[in-house]
């Protein structure tokens, strides 16, 4: 299946691989082979395009993180996601799924590396955009917990809804992602002050919540398919003040699992299997 | 996880009534302008989406584009497919594409004549093709697969471009037109971007045109473009889509449709869009074109030939 070996004749034919190294590379020269009308030096017109793709794909991680853009600003940003854009393109052309590296690119970048959460902030972002592209599914309600047997919930397994994530974080990830989308002041935030986030689709939109002590822990194992009566224990390992019952009704609000099933030896029950 | 092939393919009835585009105006789908054109007493003739836009899983995209499928008719125009690549096609990405097709039913389907990824890496841009042999043997294999695996036809898109390969051998119009002959692809013909090309290349717009197919032309694109300056200070136009549609795009559109008679228009506006009533507007002026020319082309006055 290989097609691509008639068109190198060498010497004469720029392969794509010298045009793609120049589009994203100002430093390199216009490729050869590449004329104006009736062989004119083509320099501008070539930077056309090398400007499409680099602002294109700029404006995508501005699209992306929209908060990250306004805490470090639009010149700076612009200027930083250019660094980045430089290092790594889309994978596809689905452009929402860009930016998933983006995160550690900011860990590593120093002239914001004062800006400790940002990195976070970032993660926050990305987990809200993959939720609003997430798969639709039915989220598990109260009567489907109430319909299992309550001396076999500890054996109950939950299935992810495919729009939940658990961001942990050292810093006020939610209350700096919170108040900068909804254009409050960051002044009263302590951004040390450690937050775990949730962020969920349980109807229409996508939501982010912060998660109190334990719950982060608690979801986690339940989502990595661990059953009710581990994860309660863990958490309430991890965190004193862990409130089962807070968390399990704060889980079914925020629509975090699709399904539940019983596993009891032989027998195995489902409910809102994806399936269906 | 996805329902089989083979049953997808067994359906007889579609789940939308109108799948025909019709010969009228459309505008490209914008997420803001989703409930004002829902809402609006004048109905859009069709309305053009982005595939790309519409491959993710779930969520708002799709909630949106279900509810204006079931009112209007819809064309999904494919931005990420490379079929100008120097490499195979990205299978996934075509499954995808048939995917969107399958599950929205448009009446039309179109690529373009361009290349945007290569070695994994997606551009994010149309990105120009050498008009030679090679090129052509490789694209016209392409589109052969794209529409053996939609099993349907679709339309080409002419470009807009900035420069050329100085291992060009044919111009723009064959190298088009063999395509169309050879792969019985229709053509999807972009005025902005004829208009744009040649200032860009130093042609006449309406030389383009009457070399043009015109008879395999199934939809036109019209957008607004910016300008700027070449290496030699000349005019170099940008199709920038940020605009309304420039006046002389205006006056070849009304040339096209008085030779080929009415055909479905969209209207591009991608960057910086504006507010639905603008929009609108822009589609109102093809749709009284359209109206007018189709009065003179069925009383017979089929003259006006492009030269
Ligand atoms: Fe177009």
């Amino acid at each position: 299946m290989r097609q691509s070996a008639e068109i190198s004749a060498p010497g004469k034919i720029a392969p794509l691989g010298d045009f793609t190294n120049a589009l994203v590379n100002p430093d390199l020269p216009t490729p050869k082979g590449v004329i104006g009308p009736g062989g004119a030096k083509a320099d501008k017109r070539f930077n056309v395009y090398r400007n499409n793709v680099t602002v294109g794909l700029v404006n995508a991680l501005v699209d992306i993180f929209p908060a990250v853009h306004r805490l470090v600003g639009d010149a700076f940003f612009r200027k930083m996601a250019r660094v980045y854009v430089q290092a790594e393109r889309p994978r596809s052309p689905l452009l929402f799924e860009y930016g998933g590296t983006f995160p550690q690119f900011l860990e590593a970048f120093a002239p914001v590396k004062h800006l400790s959460y940002l990195a976070d902030v970032a993660r926050l972002e990305r987990q809200w955009l993959d939720a609003f592209h997430a798969a639709d599914s039915p989220v598990l309600e109260a009567q489907d917990l109430g319909a299992v047997n309550p001396e076999d919930l500890p054996q109950a397994r939950f299935t992810r809804h495919p729009a939940a994530h658990v961001l942990r974080s050292s810093f006020a990830v939610v209350s700096i992602f919170s108040a900068n989308r909804s254009g409050q002041s960051l002044a009263d935030i302590d951004p040390d002050a450690a937050e775990d986030g949730l962020v969920s689709r349980p109807h229409h939109d996508v939501e982010v919540r912060q998660l109190p002590p334990g719950a982060a822990v608690f979801l986690t194992m339940l989502m990595d398919g661990e059953t009710l009566g581990q994860a309660a224990s863990q958490a309430a390992d991890e965190a004193e003040d862990f409130d089962l019952a807070t968390a399990i009704s704060g889980m079914l609000e925020a629509g975090i699992f699709a399904g539940i099933s019983i596993n009891t030896n032989s027998k195995r029950e489902t409910i809102h299997d994806q399936s269906d | 996880m996805t329902p089989s092939t083979s049953r997808a393919n067994a359906r007889i009835e579609t789940r939308f009534n109108d799948s025909t585009v019709p010969a009228r105006a459309g505008a490209g789908l914008k997420a803001e302008h989703v409930d004002a054109i829902l809402q609006d007493d004048y109905r859009i003739g069709f309305l053009e989406v982005h595939a790309e836009n519409y491959m993710g899983d779930g969520g708002a995209p799709h909630r949106a584009l279900s509810a204006i499928r079931q009112n209007f008719p819809l064309c999904v125009h494919g931005v990420g497919l490379s079929i100008g690549s120097e490499k195979a096609l990205d299978k996934a990405h075509l499954d995808r594409l048939k995917k969107v097709v399958e599950r929205y039913e448009p009446g039309l389907v179109s690529e373009h004549l361009a290349w945007s990824t290569h070695d994994n890496s997606y551009y994010n841009d149309l990105l120009p093709v050498p008009y030679d042999q090679p090129t052509l043997d490789r694209v016209c294999d392409h589109i052969d697969q794209v529409q053996e695996v939609l099993g349907r036809k679709i339309l080409l898109e002419n470009p807009s471009t900035y420069l050329q390969f100085d291992h060009s051998t044919m111009s723009e119009t064959d190298f088009i037109a063999q395509i169309a002959r050879r792969t019985g692809c229709g053509l999807l013909l972009d005025i902005n971007n004829v208009f744009v090309s040649a200032t860009n290349q130093h042609y006449r717009p309406l030389t383009y045109l009457s070399e043009f197919p015109l008879e395999k032309v199934e939809e036109i694109h019209l957008a607004g473009h910016a300008t700027d300056t070449d290496d030699d200070g000349r005019p170099l136009l940008i199709d920038a889509h940020d605009r309304p549609v420039d006046d002389a795009v205006w006056k070849l559109y009304d040339i096209v449709i008085g030779q080929m008679g009415p055909v479905p228009t969209l209207i591009e506006w991608d960057n910086d869009v504006p507010d639905w009533p603008v929009l609108r507007r822009e589609a109102l002026r093809a749709d009284e074109i359209l109206e007018r020319r189709a009065g003179n082309y069925m009383l017979g006055s089929r003259h006006a030939a492009i030269c």
